[in-house]
C-alpha cells in the first residue's frame, strides 16, 4: 500500500517544519485563526510532539476580524501551549484604519502589510511560517516553499532560488527573513478532509448558521457588530450561511448553505462549482492585485 | 418553505474515506509551448473537473481578450501566473498544479521551455514520480526532445510518456506514430532510460486523454489519464530498500525524552530494529516510534517520525540512521554529476556549501571531468561550468558522509551547492561514487618500523611488483616477506595499496583513468626508495599490463621483480576479507577489479605465487629463496 496523500502532505510539512527550526534562529508561526492556520498548528503540534512547537504564534491583528476568530485563537494558544503574540498596528490604530471609509486596499495594507513587517522586525524574527498554499491564486502556483524578503521585506519573484528534492537552503544574508509555506502543495479539499480526519477544531463560522448580513456589491457580509455603518436602505437578513474562508468581517463573503457539519461541508466542496477566493473582496481590486501585494510584503 | 431532506451523513463519511485513500503521483512536463504543454496541463486540469465556475470564467475572459484560438478556450491561460509573463505571452519559472481522479491526487510541475530551462526542469524533476515528453506529431523527435529525455534520464525518474500530440493535424496516422516511437525508442534505449511508455493525442480535442478516441482505433495502449492513475510511486519502491532515516531534529523537551526526528526516505523501521548512526557507526536498537497520537510499530520511507533508543548515544542533525546490518557507503571524495544554476560560472578548485540530506559540509570542486552537450550529449573538457551547464567533476568533502549513489536513492544522493557569500543556491549535483573509500580504506600497521629502515648497506635494491585481484593475498604474502627480510637485518619498504591511497594518492578514485596515475606515482615512489638503497615492496592491485610496463620501465629492468600473485576469482570472492566483494556485486562499489573492471594477468612475470596450493607462509619463503637465488640478499663488502 502506498501512503495517501494526505499521508504524504503531512510527512512533507512535518519536513518543512523541522528544517526551519533546526536552521533558523528565531521561528515564528503566523496565525491567522482560518482553517489553514489550524491545520498548519496541528502539524506543528505533531512534528515536534513530545515537545510544545518550539516557536510561538503571532496574530497580527486588524481589530476587525469576526468576534468568533478571536474566541477560537485564544483557545487553540491555550491548548496548545504555545505563546501567542498578538500584533496591532499602533498607527492604524490611532488613525482608526477601516474598510469602510479607507477601502479594503489602504486597510490590508496598513493594518496587514505594514503590521506583518512591524511585528517581524519588533521581534527580531527571521523566520516565520505561513498557511498559504499554492492552489489558492496563480501567483502563489510559483512560489517556493522558502521565500526570502529582503530586509525591507520585498519579494522578488524573478529571482528565488531552486527547491530541489527535500532539500531545502535556508542561509540568509544579514536582515533577511524567509516566509516558509509548509502547506504549499496542498489544496483546499485536502485541507476539508484533514481537519475532517483528525478532528481539528475550526471557527464555527464555517459552519452554516442563521446570521445577520446584508448584501453588497453581489456579495453577503455579515454584521458581526455595530461597527458596520449600513448604507440607506440596507437591513440585516437573517440567512443561512457560512464562510469558505475568513479573514476581516467586512471584507469577507458569505455563502447560502445548508451545510452545518464538516461532512455537508466537504460534500460541498467535492462538488463545488466556484473557487474559495471568490469570497475575498482583496483579489478584486486590480489584475494580479495578489502579486502586487506580495511584492510589497503582503504575506 | 419545506426544510431540505437532511443529508446521509454516514454516506458523506464513507464518501471522504474512499477519496482519502488516494495516493499521490507527482510528474513534471516537458516540451515547449509550442508542443502544446499548457494546452495539455489545462486540458488534465479541465477534463478532471479541478476548474471552478470563476476560473472557468475568468478563462473564458482571458482567452478572448489575449487567447492564441479565436472562439475557443486557451487552456495555456491558466498556466500563466505572474503579470510580467502574461505580458510578455511566455512563463518562466516552474508551477504547480493539482488535479485528481478517482484513484490518485496529482501534483504537475510544469517547467516550461526558455531560458533558464535546464535549471527550472531539473527542479521539478526532481521531486517527480514520471516524466511527460511532449512532441508535436508534424515535427516528431528534436533536439529539444532529446536534451528533455537526458535531462530525465539524468534526475533518475523511471516512468517516461512520450506524448505525442497533435495527432489531429496529421490526420490521426498511425504510421507518422510509430515512426516518431521507433525514432524515441531507439534513442531511449541509448540514454538508458527505464520504462518508456509512447501515446497520441490531441490535447485541443482531448484524444486519448480520458478516454480511448475512436480515431486512433490501431492505439491499444493506455490513456494517458489511464497511465497517470497506474504507474508505480517512487516511494513504494525505495520502501524495499534498507532503511535510511537523516536526522533532521534532536527533540529535547526535557531530561527525560531524547528523540530523533526525521523523514524516513528508504526502508522501513520497527520498534526494536538494531540501527547503526552513520558516519560514527555507534548502534543501538529503536525503542520506541514516538507519534502526537500513539506510538507506531512500524513506519515507512516517506513518513516524518521521531524514534527515540535503547542508549544515550549521542546523534546530532546530519546523521544517518541505518539498519545495523545494511549501512550506507562512507566517503569523502566523490564523482558527481553538476547541473550548474548561477550566473557566477563554477570554477575548478573553488569550495562551496554542499547539502545532502540533512547534512551540511563543505566541498570542493577538483578537477572538472568534462562538460556534457546536452543537445548531442558529447562530452567536452571544461574548465569551468556556466549557467545551465550539465558536467562531471570530482568532489571533495571536509568530512566523510554517508551516502548512497543517487541512482539508488535520490535523497541519500543528491545535493545542492550554496554559495558562501551569496548564500545562493548554484548548483545541484547527483553524486555516482566514492572514489576514496572512506568506509573501505582500512590502515595497515607495518610491521617494520622506520629506525630500521634509516640506513642501508650491504644490499641490492629492488622492488617485489605484487600483482593480483583483491583478496588475493598481496599484502599477507608482501608483509610476510617484509618481516623475513627485516629479521635478516635488510632494509626495506612496504608500500601497500590502501596506506597509499590514504596519502599520497588521495586525490585519486577507481576510475580507470586514476588507477594508471596512481601506478604511475607508486612507481616513481618506489623509483625514490630504490634510490636510498631500500628492498621496496609495492603491495597494489595494478590491474593492467601497461601500467605494470610502465613501472617497469621506471624503474629499470634489472631491478624490477613482478609477483603474480595467482588467485581465482571464485576464491578471491569467497575470501572477500573487507566485504567488497558483496558490495560491487550489488552495485554499490563502481569499476571493480574483477567485477566490472578487468584484471590483465602477467605475461612476464619473474614469480608466479599459486596460492591454492601455497600457504602464506610457504609463498613468501619462495619468494626470500628468489630474492637469495638472484643474489639480491648479498652482502657486498666493496
Amino acid at each position: 500500500m502506498a501512503l495517501t496523500h494526505l499521508q504524504r502532505l503531512e510527512a512533507e510539512t512535518i519536513q518543512i517544519m523541522r528544517e526551519v527550526v533546526a536552521e533558523t534562529e528565531k521561528p515564528v508561526m503566523l496565525y491567522s485563526i482560518g482553517k489553514d492556520s489550524s491545520v498548519m498548528l496541528h502539524i506543528a503540534r505533531k512534528a515536534f510532539h513530545p515537545a510544545v512547537p518550539p516557536f510561538p504564534l503571532l496574530h497580527v491583528d486588524t481589530t476587525w476580524k469576526f468576534k468568533e476568530m478571536y474566541a477560537m485563537r485564544d483557545r487553540m494558544a491555550r491548548e496548545s501551549g504555545m505563546d501567542l503574540i498578538v500584533h496591532v498596528n499602533p498607527e492604524a490604530q490611532a488613525k482608526g484604519i477601516n474598510p469602510f471609509t479607507h477601502g479594503s486596499a489602504v486597510h490590508t495594507d496598513i493594518w496587514k502589510t505594514q503590521g506583518l513587517k512591524q511585528a517581524l522586525d519588533k521581534y527580531g524574527f527571521d523566520a516565520a511560517f505561513g498557511g498559504a498554499r499554492r492552489d489558492e491564486e496563480k501567483s502563489r502556483a510559483k512560489e517556493r516553499v522558502f521565500s526570502f524578503r529582503s530586509a525591507q521585506h520585498r519579494w522578488d519573484p524573478k529571482n528565488q532560488r531552486p527547491e530541489l528534492w527535500r532539500l531545502y537552503n535556508t542561509r540568509k544574508q544579514k536582515g533577511e527573513s524567509i516566509r516558509v509555506f509548509p502547506l504549499s502543495n496542498w489544496t483546499e479539499l485536502d485541507i476539508w478532509q484533514y481537519i475532517y480526519l483528525e478532528k481539528i477544531p475550526i471557527v464555527p463560522l464555517y459552519y452554516s448558521a442563521v446570521r445577520p448580513v446584508v448584501e453588497r456589491d453581489g456579495t453577503l457580509i455579515m454584521v458581526d457588530d455595530d461597527r458596520m455603518p449600513l448604507r440607506p436602505g440596507e437591513e440585516p437578513m437573517m440567512r443561512k450561511v457560512r464562510f469558505r474562508t475568513l479573514g476581516c468581517y467586512p471584507l469577507t463573503g458569505a455563502i447560502e448553505s445548508p451545510a452545518d457539519t464538516l461532512e455537508e461541508i466537504i460534500a460541498e466542496m467535492m462538488t463545488a462549482r466556484t473557487s474559495e477566493r471568490e469570497g475575498r473582496v482583496i483579489d478584486k481590486d486590480a489584475p494580479s492585485s495578489m502579486e502586487i501585494k506580495k511584492q510589497e510584503g503582503y504575506f | 418553505m419545506a426544510a431540505a431532506p437532511r443529508p446521509d451523513l454516514r454516506a458523506i463519511d464513507a464518501a471522504i474515506r474512499a477519496h482519502v485513500k488516494k495516493s499521490l503521483l507527482r510528474f513534471n512536463t516537458c516540451g515547449s509551448v509550442d508542443d502544446g504543454k499548457s494546452t495539455l496541463i489545462g486540458r488534465l486540469l479541465f477534463e478532471s473537473k479541478a476548474l471552478f465556475d470563476d476560473q472557468l470564467a475568468a478563462l473564458e475572459a482571458d482567452s478572448k481578450r489575449v487567447g492564441t484560438r479565436p472562439g475557443e478556450l486557451d487552456y495555456a491561460l491558466l498556466l500563466d501566473g505572474l503579470a510580467a509573463e502574461r505580458e510578455q505571452g511566455i512563463t518562466i519559472d516552474v508551477a504547480y498544479r493539482f488535479f485528481s481522479t478517482e484513484k490518485r491526487n496529482f501534483i504537475v510541475a510544469d517547467t516550461p521551455g526558455h531560458e533558464q530551462y535546464t535549471r527550472n526542469m531539473v527542479t521539478g524533476a526532481s521531486t517527480a514520480d514520471l516524466s511527460i515528453i511532449l512532441v508535436d506529431a508534424r515535427k516528431g523527435v528534436l533536439t529539444q526532445t532529446r536534451r528533455h529525455s537526458f535531462l530525465v534520464r539524468l534526475l533518475g525518474i523511471r516512468h517516461v510518456v512520450l506524448v505525442v500530440n497533435k495527432m489531429d493535424l496529421v490526420g490521426y496516422s498511425q504510421d507518422v506514430f510509430a515512426a516518431i516511437e521507433t525514432d524515441y525508442r531507439k534513442f531511449a534505449s541509448e540514454l538508458g532510460l527505464p520504462a518508456v511508455t509512447c501515446i497520441p493525442i490531441s490535447a485541443v480535442k482531448g484524444d486519448n486523454i480520458l478516454q480511448h478516441s475512436a480515431a486512433t482505433l490501431w492505439y491499444t495502449g493506455p490513456t494517458l489519464m489511464g497511465l497517470l492513475d497506474n504507474v508505480e510511486i517512487d516511494e513504494t519502491r525505495v520502501r524495499e530498500q534498507p532503511l535510511r532515516l537523516p536526522i533532521q531534529w534532536v527533540n529535547r523537551p526535557n531530561q527525560d525524552f531524547r528523540g530523533f526526528a526525521g523523514t524516513i526516505v528508504a526502508g522501513r523501521l520497527r520498534k526494536g530494529d538494531p540501527i547503526r548512526v552513520q558516519p560514527a557507526g555507534r548502534t543501538s536498537r529503536v525503542s520506541r516510534l514516538v507519534a502526537f497520537d500513539g506510538d507506531l510499530e512500524e513506519a515507512v520511507a516517506g513518513q516524518s517520525i521521531t524514534i527515540t533508543l535503547d542508549d544515550e548515544i549521542d546523534i546530532s542533525r546530519g546523521d544517518l540512521v541505518v539498519k545495523a546490518d545494511a549501512p550506507a557507503e562512507i566517503a569523502d571524495q566523490f564523482e558527481a554529476t553538476i547541473v550548474w544554476m548561477n550566473e557566477a560560472p563554477l570554477l575548478r578548485g573553488r569550495t562551496y556549501l554542499m547539502k545532502i540530506g540533512t547534512k551540511t559540509v563543505t566541498a570542493t570542486i577538483s578537477p572538472l571531468k568534462y562538460k556534457i552537450n546536452i543537445n548531442t550529449l558529447e562530452h567536452a573538457a571544461a574548465v569551468k561550468f556556466d549557467l545551465n551547464d550539465i558536467g562531471v567533476a570530482n568532489l571533495q568533502l571536509d568530512r566523510p558522509i554517508a551516502f548512497d549513489p543517487y541512482e539508488v536513492n535520490r535523497d541519500t544522493g543528491g545535493f545542492i551547492l550554496v554559495d558562501r557569500v551569496t548564500n545562493d543556491t548554484v548548483g545541484a549535483g547527483m553524486l555516482h561514487f566514492a572514489l576514496r573509500r572512506a568506509h573501505n580504506v582500512q590502515w595497515q600497521a607495518l610491521d617494520v618500523n622506520k629506525a630500521a629502515r634509516a640506513a642501508l648497506k650491504g644490499q641490492k635494491p629492488c622492488v617485489l611488483w605484487y600483482t593480483g585481484l583483491s583478496g588475493a593475498g598481496k599484502s599477507t604474502i608482501a608483509n610476510l616477506v617484509d618481516k623475513k627480510l627485516h629479521s635478516m637485518k635488510r632494509h626495506t619498504y612496504l608500500l601497500d595499496g590502501d596506506n597509499v591511497r590514504h596519502g599520497m594518492n588521495k586525490d585519486l578514485g577507481f576510475t580507470a583513468a586514476d588507477r594508471v596515475e596512481n601506478i604511475r606515482r607508486i612507481g616513481e615512489m618506489a623509483k625514490i626508495l630504490i634510490d636510498a638503497g631500500l628492498i621496496v615492496s609495492t603491495a597494489f592491485i595494478s590491474p593492467f599490463r601497461a601500467e605494470r610496463q610502465m613501472a617497469r620501465a621506471l624503474v629499470g629492468e634489472t631491478e624490477f621483480i613482478e609477483i603474480f600473485v595467482d588467485t581465482p576469482l571464485d576464491v578471491a570472492e569467497q575470501r572477500d576479507p573487507k566485504g567488497l566483494y558483496k558490495k560491487a556485486r550489488r552495485g554499490e562499489l563502481k569499476n571493480f577489479t574483477g567485477i566490472d573492471s578487468p584484471y590483465e594477468t602477467p605475461e612476464r612475470a619473474e614469480l608466479r605465487i599459486d596460492t591454492t596450493s601455497l600457504t602464506p607462509e610457504d609463498a613468501a619463503d619462495t619468494i626470500v629463496a628468489f630474492l637469495q637465488s638472484r643474489g639480491f640478499l648479498d652482502f657486498d663488502e666493496g
